[in-house]
C-alpha cells in the first residue's frame, strides 16, 4: 500500500496535475475570502470555504481522472495485478495519494483565519470546523472520482462522467426542490431511479435475470409500501436527495455545527465508493 | 516447479483455454508456442494471477495462485505482452516502485536496482524518461522489473515482438542468460525463436495442449523421415548403380542441374541417415565420382507445428461434421 501511495504521489508531483489543482483551489479560496471577508467584511471564514466548495466541480475530475483509467489504458494494471499486493491495498493507496495531493494546498489555507483574526473578531473553532468539513467533503467526492475513473479506460471519459456527477451533487438539493413533492410524484421518481439502477446493474454484471429480478422486486416493494402507507411518500423524494447530498452535510459544518453523524456519513461514503472501486477492478479479472 | 491442472477459461461463451494440464520443472526454459489467439497470453495471465480461471488450478512452487495469491506472486516476475511501464518515470524510479511493491527489504533496494540495471544493461538510460527510450530499451526495462527480488519463475509474454533484428538477438541472449538462474517461461509464435532459446516446448492451439516435449524429441517424434540432399558429377545411370541394394533408403529423386551436375534427394530415417551418408560417400568414391555437396535436410519445427495444428483442425472438423 505504501509503495502504491508513494508512487502515485510522485506521479502527481512530477506532472502538472498537483500544481494545477493547488492553483485552482488557492485561487477559489482566495477569491471568496477576498469577496466575503475582505470586501463584504463578514467575520466568518466558513463562508469563503463554502463558496470555494463550488470549485470541486472542476478540480475533482482533474485530479481523479487519471488515477485508474490511465493504468487500464497503458496496461500497467497488469503489473499491479501481478505484484504481491491486494486490490484493496492498491485502491486505498491510490485514494490516500489523491487525498494527500488535494489536501496539501490547505496547508496554506490553514493560516488564513489566523491572518484574518489580526484584523477582526473571528471565531476560530467554526473556521477550523468548516475546514475539517471541507476536507471530508473533498475526500468523499474524491472517492467518487476514483470510482468513476475505474469504470473506463479513457481519461476524458472519466473526467466527463465525473464532472456530470459533481454538478449533480452540487445542485442536487436545488433540483430536489423542483422535484414533485406529492406522494405519487415521489413514487414515480423512486421507480424511475430503481429502473435506472437495474439498468446499471445489468450493464456492470451482464446478467439480465439478476437485474430484472432486482428491478422488479424493488419496484414491487415500493408500490406495496405506497399502497400501505401513502402518507410516507409525501415529500419523500426531495428529502432523500437532501439526506444523500454531500454538500448539504458540508453546509452544516459551515453553519458552525459539528455533528459526528456527518463525519460517519462522510466516512461511509468513502468506504462505499472505495469498495465499489475494488469490485470494479476485481471484475476485470473475472470478465 | 509449476503445476497447471485442468485449466479452463471462458470469455462469455468463447472457450479460450480448454482443460490445459502440464508441469514445468525448476531450471528449464520453456516456450509456449502457438498461433495468434491460441490462448498463450490468457494462460500466462492466469498463471500470474492477472486473470481468474473458470476451472482448474495453478501451483507455483507449491503455492496456489488463486488460494494464496500473495505468496505465489512473490515467486513470479511477469512481463505482459505490452510492457507495463509508466512513461513519465525514469527506469530507476520505476524499478524502485516495483521493488517497494514487492516488499524487498528497504536497505537492499538501491543495491538490487543497481544489480538489475547492470544485468539488463540499461545503466546508460537509467535516468532518462521511459517515454523517450527505444522499444528495445523499454523491453529491457520491462524485463528488469521481472528480475527484482530474484523470483524463481520468470514469465515473459512475446518478449521479442516489435523489436528490430539486432534488438531481437540482444533480448534473446539476455533471456538465455536468465535461464541459467531462473525458470523461464516465454511465449512466441515464432518457431525458430522457441527452438533457439528453449529446452522444452509446449504447443498450444485453440486453447488446448497439442504437444509438450523437448525440441529434439519433438523433431524426432513427429517426423520419422529425414532427407539427404546430394550434388554429384555422376550421371543418372551411374548413380542408380550406386544406390542399388543400399539399405535404409526409402526413395530417391533425381534432378539434372544446368551445369551438368546431378542433384539427388534421398529419403531415409533418422536412425539410418548416418550410416547411409558414410556408405554413399565411399561408393561414389569407388566409381571415381565426386560428391560436391551433401546436406542433411532435417525436419524443422515449422513443419511439425503446421502438421500438429492442422491435424488438430482436421480432428475437430470431423467432429463437427458428425
Amino acid at each position: 500500500m505504501t509503495a502504491v501511495f508513494r508512487h502515485e504521489v510522485r506521479l502527481f508531483f512530477s506532472g502538472l496535475t498537483a500544481y494545477v489543482y493547488g492553483a485552482f483551489l488557492l485561487i477559489f479560496v482566495g477569491l471568496y475570502m477576498m469577496y466575503y471577508n475582505l470586501t463584504a467584511g463578514y467575520a466568518n471564514f466558513e463562508l469563503a470555504l463554502a463558496g470555494a466548495s463550488f470549485s470541486f466541480i472542476i478540480t475533482i475530475p482533474i485530479i481523479t481522472m487519471r488515477i485508474i483509467a490511465e493504468e487500464k489504458k497503458q496496461k500497467t494494471d497488469q503489473l499491479l495485478y501481478s505484484l504481491p499486493i491486494s486490490t484493496t491495498q492498491i485502491v486505498v493507496g491510490k485514494f490516500l495519494a489523491v487525498f494527500l495531493t488535494s489536501a496539501l494546498p490547505m496547508c496554506l489555507v490553514v493560516f488564513y483565519p489566523l491572518l484574518l483574526k489580526n484584523y477582526g473578531n473571528l471565531y476560530l473553532p467554526t473556521s477550523y470546523g468548516a475546514m475539517f468539513g471541507y476536507l471530508l467533503t473533498a475526500a468523499a467526492l474524491l472517492s467518487m472520482g476514483v470510482f468513476l475513473s475505474s469504470i473506463t479506460e479513457s481519461q476524458p471519459m472519466a473526467a466527463g462522467i465525473c464532472f456530470a456527477v459533481m454538478v449533480l451533487n452540487y445542485y442536487m438539493v436545488t433540483l430536489a426542490e423542483y422535484a414533485a413533492s406529492s406522494a405519487f410524484g415521489s413514487l414515480a421518481a423512486l421507480i424511475v431511479i430503481e429502473v435506472l439502477l437495474a439498468a446499471v446493474i445489468k450493464h456492470m454484471t451482464r446478467n439480465a435475470v439478476l437485474s430484472e429480478i432486482f428491478g422488479a422486486a424493488a419496484a414491487a416493494a415500493t408500490v406495496l409500501l405506497y399502497l400501505y402507507k401513502t402518507e410516507w411518500f409525501e415529500g419523500l423524494f426531495p428529502k432523500i436527495l437532501e439526506n444523500l447530498s454531500v454538500y448539504e452535510r458540508f453546509y452544516e459544518f459551515v453553519d458552525g455545527i459539528f455533528d459526528y453523524t456527518h463525519v460517519v456519513y462522510f466516512l461511509s461514503v468513502i468506504v462505499f465508493f472505495l469498495f465499489l472501486t475494488v469490485q470494479s477492478l476485481e471484475k476485470r479479472r473475472y470478465n | 516447479m509449476i503445476e497447471v491442472k485442468n485449466l479452463t477459461k471462458y470469455y462469455g461463451d468463447h472457450k479460450a483455454v480448454d482443460h490445459l494440464s502440464f508441469s514445468i520443472q525448476d531450471g528449464t526454459v520453456c516456450g509456449f508456442l502457438g498461433p495468434n489467439g491460441a490462448g498463450k497470453s490468457t494462460t500466462m495471465n492466469m498463471m500470474t494471477g492477472c486473470l481468474s480461471a473458470t476451472e482448474g488450478s495453478i501451483s507455483i512452487c507449491g503455492f496456489d495462485i488463486f488460494e494464496h495469491p500473495l505468496e505465489a506472486k512473490r515467486m513470479i516476475g511477469y512481463l505482459p505482452e505490452q510492457p507495463p511501464l509508466y512513461f513519465e518515470e525514469t527506469p530507476r524510479e520505476y524499478l524502485r516502485f516495483v521493488a517497494e511493491a514487492k516488499k524487498l527489504p528497504r536497505e537492499s533496494i538501491r543495491e538490487e536496482i543497481e544489480r538489475i540495471l547492470a544485468e539488463t544493461q540499461i545503466q546508460d538510460v537509467a535516468d532518462r524518461l521511459i517515454k523517450n527510450l527505444s522499444k528495445g530499451y523499454k523491453q529491457r526495462v520491462g524485463i528488469a522489473q521481472t528480475l527484482l527480488g530474484n523470483p524463481k519463475v520468470i514469465i515473459l509474454d512475446e518478449p521479442t515482438v516489435g523489436l528490430d533484428p539486432l534488438q531481437v538477438v540482444e533480448i534473446r541472449d539476455l533471456i538465455k542468460s536468465l535461464g541459467k538462474k531462473h525458470t523461464v517461461i516465454l511465449s512466441s509464435h515464432i518457431l525458430s525463436e522457441v527452438q533457439n532459446m528453449c529446452d522444452e516446448i509446449l504447443i498450444i492451439s485453440k486453447g488446448s495442449l497439442i504437444a509438450y516435449d523437448t525440441a529434439e524429441n519433438l523433431e524426432k517424434r513427429m517426423l520419422p523421415k529425414t532427407s539427404i540432399e546430394l550434388l554429384t558429377d555422376a550421371d543418372r545411370t551411374e548413380s542408380e548403380k550406386v544406390f542399388k541394394d543400399l539399405e535404409g533408403i526409402d526413395r530417391t529423386e533425381y534432378a539434372e542441374e544446368e551445369n551438368g551436375l546431378l542433384r539427388i534427394l534421398i529419403e531415409t530415417t533418422p536412425q539410418q541417415e548416418f550410416s547411409a551418408r558414410k556408405v554413399l560417400s565411399r561408393r561414389f568414391a569407388k566409381v571415381n565420382r565426386a560428391i560436391l555437396k551433401m546436406d542433411l535436410v532435417k525436419a524443422n519445427l515449422e513443419e511439425i507445428f503446421l502438421e500438429l495444428t492442422s491435424a488438430e483442425e482436421e480432428a475437430t472438423g470431423e467432429e463437427e461434421e458428425v
